[in-house]
């Protein structure tokens, strides 16, 4: 999934014969403001009635300052462990055959088609201390359940499918030549693997975990359950700005609102860079 | 992309190296993805069909359903409206800042679900903007219906338009122009010629957008109140389930929306093998 759509560059620009383009236009503007746009800018605008000391005091609170690190730690965390995993999984599938291939790879899917709750409550109950998973690993004296690292759990489940999808089609387009010229020019199937095959993925499975971790910093519904929620140790930054908001302190759930809405423009605008970088150098 | 066989070995993996990734990949799916999946079903059915049954007809769980039903039947057309109206101005015709746009309309998929339900409480809120003003006229937007449809719109807003900016720009419009030559109205032209074409695209994009619609929970939670019976929809109903330890109670629940999601994968499977070419390129592997 990438973030930007490229349109194929016509030569010369005629202007379309077609009827509806202001009318389409109009619903498109009119729509993307009145539900995305504008309520985007009340959250920027709302942080600042106490002046940028009333943010800067908000933002480097230590509750906040330890969500913040949690949601971004645990996400880039889950994001790696995908980054690991996702590129075997798709690879797997592009280039193997074997029974069930089409039940796996429906179900790679299954982050994104699962309501967040459902799966918060499954992974919960799984890495429980007498849960399935968590009962096992308890006997090696590993907690996940109710600690950082169900945090991490959690946010690499709902990662794997951005990877896996990302390299997929770039995967399948590969051409097989290169790999072949390597094998004739002598290089063993591991150096073909880490010198031809792993520098042409290089860029998607960057823009694939780059995705994953975008997802996982905003990531709640799975979350909470698994985490336990104690504050300043496993509380994510989304779930504070919901607590700030029960305490009606609408100040500091919006300053963290934009700090987290700021961080994740940053991180896409680097992506598109990037994108763009890869793209110009094939 | 052509089928070569190829008798060489040369761009096949070592058997052992096949059998080890294979491993790998079938055992992180089925530990991260397969097993919460039948838990979910495990624990609904732990006390046997019945009590489940019970959970899921009792009337606060009913209302759950009703609800979420409600809110995507009034969330998915609208934004499968907005959609195609997008994807007509994007794909048929040239203008300055496309790319801006496009990116514009893909924002919500880069914003936190609880920043999406926040900032619909800081405009219509208690303290928000038009808080004061809405509570003078007895209008509920937070706590209420039109928040939680509000906040589900928000976070399905790119789904229809990024599956078909792309497949109609794919298409072009020479098809859209021959019907408008031969003196179509803008709507028959749309109805006659673009909409069979995008048929199956469209139908990949709302099956996506319906199932985040009725599984939302963050943003929805940030806007409900969490009032049982009226403002809870199914999602928000199995968390207040589970944080009362009623367990059998909210897998119960959990089965139905993971059944949703089972039918949703099994349908976008389908379309992706079957309909490859009619919808967007970017799901063809």
């Amino acid at each position: 999934m990438s973030l930007t759509a490229t349109f194929p560059k016509k030569k010369n620009r005629s202007r379309s014969a077609l009827p509806g383009f202001g009318l389409s236009m109009g619903i498109t503007i009119f729509y993307l403001s009145a539900i995305v746009l504008i309520p985007l800018a009340a959250l920027v605008i709302r942080p600042w009635s106490a002046g940028f000391d009333g943010f800067w005091r908000i933002a480097t609170d230590h509750r906040v300052l330890a969500a913040l690190r949690l949601s971004f730690g645990a996400a880039a965390i889950g994001a790696g462990i995908n980054a690991v995993f996702g590129p075997i999984v798709a690879w797997v599938l592009i280039r193997y055959r074997f029974p069930g291939k089409r039940l796996l790879d429906a179900l790679v899917d299954l982050p994104f088609a699962l309501p967040t709750a459902v799966a918060g409550i499954a992974l919960s109950t799984l890495y429980a201390p007498q849960g399935w998973i968590g009962e096992p690993l308890s006997h090696l004296g590993i907690k996940v359940a109710y600690t950082p690292l169900g945090v991490v759990v959690a946010l690499t489940f709902i990662g794997l499918p951005f990877v896996v999808r990302t390299l997929q089609p770039v995967m399948a387009d590969m051409s097989r030549d290169a790999e072949e010229a390597a094998a004739t020019l002598g290089a063993t199937r591991l150096q073909t693997i880490s010198r031809v095959v792993l520098p042409m993925l290089l860029p998607s499975l960057i823009t694939g975990t780059a995705l994953a971790f975008a997802r996982a910093v905003g990531e709640y519904g799975s979350v909470i359950f698994i985490a336990g929620n104690l504050p300043a140790i496993s509380e994510i930054a989304p779930l504070l700005i919901i607590i700030k908001l029960e305490q009606y302190d609408y100040a500091a759930a919006a300053t963290i609102g934009v700090i987290m809405l700021t961080a994740s423009f940053v991180f896409i605008l680097a992506l598109n860079v990037l994108q763009n970088w890869a793209a110009s150098r094939r | 992309m052509s089928k070569t066989k190829h008798p060489r070995s040369a761009t096949q993996d070592h058997p052992l190296m096949r059998v080890a990734l294979c491993a790998i990949a079938i055992g992180f799916i089925g530990l991260f993805l397969l097993l919460p999946l039948a838990t979910v079903f495990l624990q609904a059915l732990k006390q046997g069909y019945g009590v489940a049954l019970a959970a899921i007809t009792e009337p606060d769980a009913l209302a759950a359903i009703r609800l979420t039903l409600l809110v995507a039947a009034i969330a998915v057309p609208l934004n499968a409206a907005f959609g195609i109206a997008a994807s007509w101005a994007i794909a048929k015709f040239d203008f300055r800042g496309k790319g801006i746009l496009t990116s514009l309309i893909d924002l919500p998929f880069a914003v936190s679900p609880v920043v999406a339900g926040l900032i619909y409480v800081l405009i219509f809120g208690l303290q928000g903007w038009f808080g004061p003003e809405l509570r003078n006229h007895g209008i509920k937007i937070i706590f209420a219906l039109p928040g939680i449809v509000l906040a589900t719109m928000f976070v399905t807003f790119p789904f229809v338009a990024r599956e078909l900016i792309p497949l109609m720009a794919d298409q072009g419009r020479e098809e859209e122009e021959a019907a408008a030559t031969l003196g179509a109205s803008g709507f028959q032209t749309f109805f006659r010629v673009t909409l069979p074409n995008i048929k199956w695209g469209l139908l990949y994009g709302v099956l996506l957008c319906n199932a985040r619609a009725m599984g939302e929970f963050g943003a929805v939670s940030v806007v409900s109140g969490h009032i049982r019976g009226l403002t809870n929809t199914m999602p928000l109903h199995v968390e207040v389930l589970y944080n009362d330890y009623q367990f059998v109670g909210a897998f119960a629940v959990a089965s139905l929306l993971a059944l949703l999601a089972i039918v949703t994968l099994t349908f976008k499977s389908f379309l992706e093998w079957r309909y490859a070419d009619e919808i967007a390129a970017a799901h063809r592997h």
